[in-house]
């Protein structure tokens, strides 16, 4: 999979890669890998009435690989990651995880926190454990997964009195508490400010390569996108117009040369699809 | 206020006796003023009555149980029609809130008869029940009957929907959605509800006895009025004020302590 990944790369990128390449690898071996799932999508399709909003997708994820989803509004990227995550039923086509999955192995995280207001924030985290929150061990596994976000002081606060990053960090929690092998996040950081976006990416990153689960992104900030992922689709009018990877090491320079350049051609390919419109 | 925060006094220790005294400044100073009005004649006792003769006849009720036994019927009569009704409202606001089915079965026939007043329906009521205890409990969970399924109603249709799918997505049973997300959902709204119901439970409760009744406050009110007793009018009226009032802070109480995640209750 490296070497197939490498050889995609723009040659400009030669030179700072060489920079990157064995750290990113080190990385690679520490992580768990095995947590993750594959990914296959096949001629997927849907449409809601007479509108077709994903015609004929064909994807495949490999395990643990984190892959961003751009694309201008109503191109069909949200309803993508809906119906990876089983919200909505397919159309024509399938997904498949490379074997039999449980519920609890595919957890998806909002634009919106969506805390339950009248449960405590560790309940709220208790939630994320599925079948198991009547376990014994419930409450310490929501524990360590808010420890993991960094809010063990706020287990015993109501979510009101959280600011809107600390509720979305509450919401991954309750994401990562029964330690999915998919996370599907939706704009997740949407409604956050530029600094506490940045925090929250930081954290996004982390947690992916501690649990080595595989990670696809929803945004429209294609900033974003460039900084967290390995691999960047691009959707245009419900079909995958563009495949980039994003070969930076890890932990990503924000603002480098690389990842800029990067940037600016995803960006230019999703406004020619705007300028067809 | 600004005097006392800035002493250096625990919080929360004297601060909420002094906010709970506050509230009854004004009632208390109309009692005086009252008081003074009736002793220098400014308002004659046959209108009403000085305070203390209100205070004295109460005093003379209780001495002879007889005040005791009334407020305790009224109290009764209240409760149970209350719970009647309450319930009631309830289980209908719960099955048409989660059932389309039941929804469209029942809500146009209730909303026809919600438009009703059911203080109308009284001549009908005693010629059904005389002037029995039915009577009265039968009107009071009428009246209580339809704030409670209104609000419970609208409740579980305005809890947020993308709660509801993040509790599917993470694997709730339709027992724990309703546990957890539907009915918690739905709890300030039920509140609002039976605090309405509150209200008309006394307004009906002091019509029906009033009119058709051998006991309780009301009652008590109209054998006095015969025998031109206006002080024990006065005390009457003043009861129902104060029972309103007691009914009004136990719900009060009850919100509070089931609603505290509400950042309305935090504060305080």
């Amino acid at each position: 999979m490296q070497t197939a990944l490498r050889t995609s790369l723009p040659e400009t990128e030669l030179a700072s890669r060489a920079n990157f390449a064995p750290h990113a690898r080190v990385v690679r071996e520490q992580r768990p890998v095995e947590a993750g799932l594959p990914l296959s999508i096949r001629g997927l399709r849907k449409s809601f009435g007479d509108n077709e909003v994903l015609r004929g997708i064909d994807l495949h994820i490999p395990a643990g690989q984190f892959v961003a989803i751009v694309g201008k509004s109503g191109c069909g990227k949200s309803t993508l990651l809906r119906l990876i995550a089983g919200l909505d039923k397919i159309d024509a086509g399938s997904i498949s995880f490379g074997q039999d999955t449980q519920p609890e192995d595919i957890r998806v995280m909002f634009q919106e926190p969506r805390l339950l207001p009248w449960a405590r924030v560790l309940s709220n985290v208790e939630v994320g454990l599925g079948r198991d929150r009547a376990s014994a061990d419930a409450d310490t596994r929501a524990a360590k997964a808010l420890t993991e976000v960094g809010l063990t002081d706020k287990r015993h606060q109501w979510p009101s009195v959280l600011s809107g990053g600390q509720k979305q960090r509450v919401a991954l929690a309750r994401a990562l508490v029964s330690r999915p092998r998919v996370l599907a996040f939706d704009e997740p950081l949407g409604a956050l400010d530029a600094l506490t976006r940045i925090s929250m990416q930081r954290l996004l990153e982390r947690v992916w390569r501690d649990q080595g689960f595989t990670a696809i992104l929803v945004t429209h900030d294609v900033t974003e996108a460039v900084a967290l992922a390995d691999r960047v689709l691009v959707i245009d009018e419900g079909r995958i117009a563009h495949d980039v990877v994003v070969n930076a090491g890890r932990p990503r320079e924000r603002g480098s040369a690389e990842l800029a350049s990067l940037e600016a051609s995803i960006l230019s390919h999703l406004l020619s699809a705007e300028d067809r419109t | 206020m600004s005097l006392i925060d800035s002493i250096s006094l625990p919080r929360g220790v004297r601060l909420p006796r002094i906010d709970g005294l506050i509230q009854w400044i004004v009632p208390l100073a109309i009692i005086a003023i009252w008081q003074v009005a009736s002793v220098t004649g400014f308002v004659p006792t046959r209108v009403l009555p000085a305070p203390s003769d209100v205070v004295l006849a109460g005093w003379k009720l209780l001495l002879s149980g007889e005040l005791v036994r009334n407020i305790w019927v009224s109290f009764w009569r209240a409760s149970i029609g209350f719970l009647i009704g309450g319930s009631i409202g309830f289980a209908f606001g719960l099955a048409n809130g989660l059932s389309q089915l039941s929804a469209k079965l029942t809500d146009t026939t209730l909303q026809m008869v919600r438009n009703v007043p059911h203080l109308a329906l009284i001549p009908l009521v005693i010629l059904w029940f005389g002037i029995d205890e039915s009577a009265k409990l039968f009107l009071v969970a009428l009246g209580v009957f339809f704030p409670i399924y209104l609000n419970t109603l609208h409740g579980i249709r305005t809890v947020d929907p993308q709660l509801i799918e993040m509790g599917r997505i993470y694997g709730m049973t339709d027992g724990e959605l309703f546990r957890r997300v539907i009915f918690p959902g739905a709890l300030p709204s039920i509140f609002v509800g039976i605090r309405f119901a509150l209200g008309i439970m006394w307004l009906t409760l002091i019509v029906a006895e009033t009119i058709a009744a051998s006991s309780g406050l009301g009652y008590m009110a109209m054998q006095a009025r015969e025998f031109m007793l206006i002080d024990v009018v006065v005390l009457s009226i003043l009861i129902y004020a104060l029972l309103g009032k007691l009914a009004d802070s136990a719900s009060r109480v009850l919100e509070r302590l089931t609603l505290s995640w509400h950042p309305a209750f935090q504060k305080r």
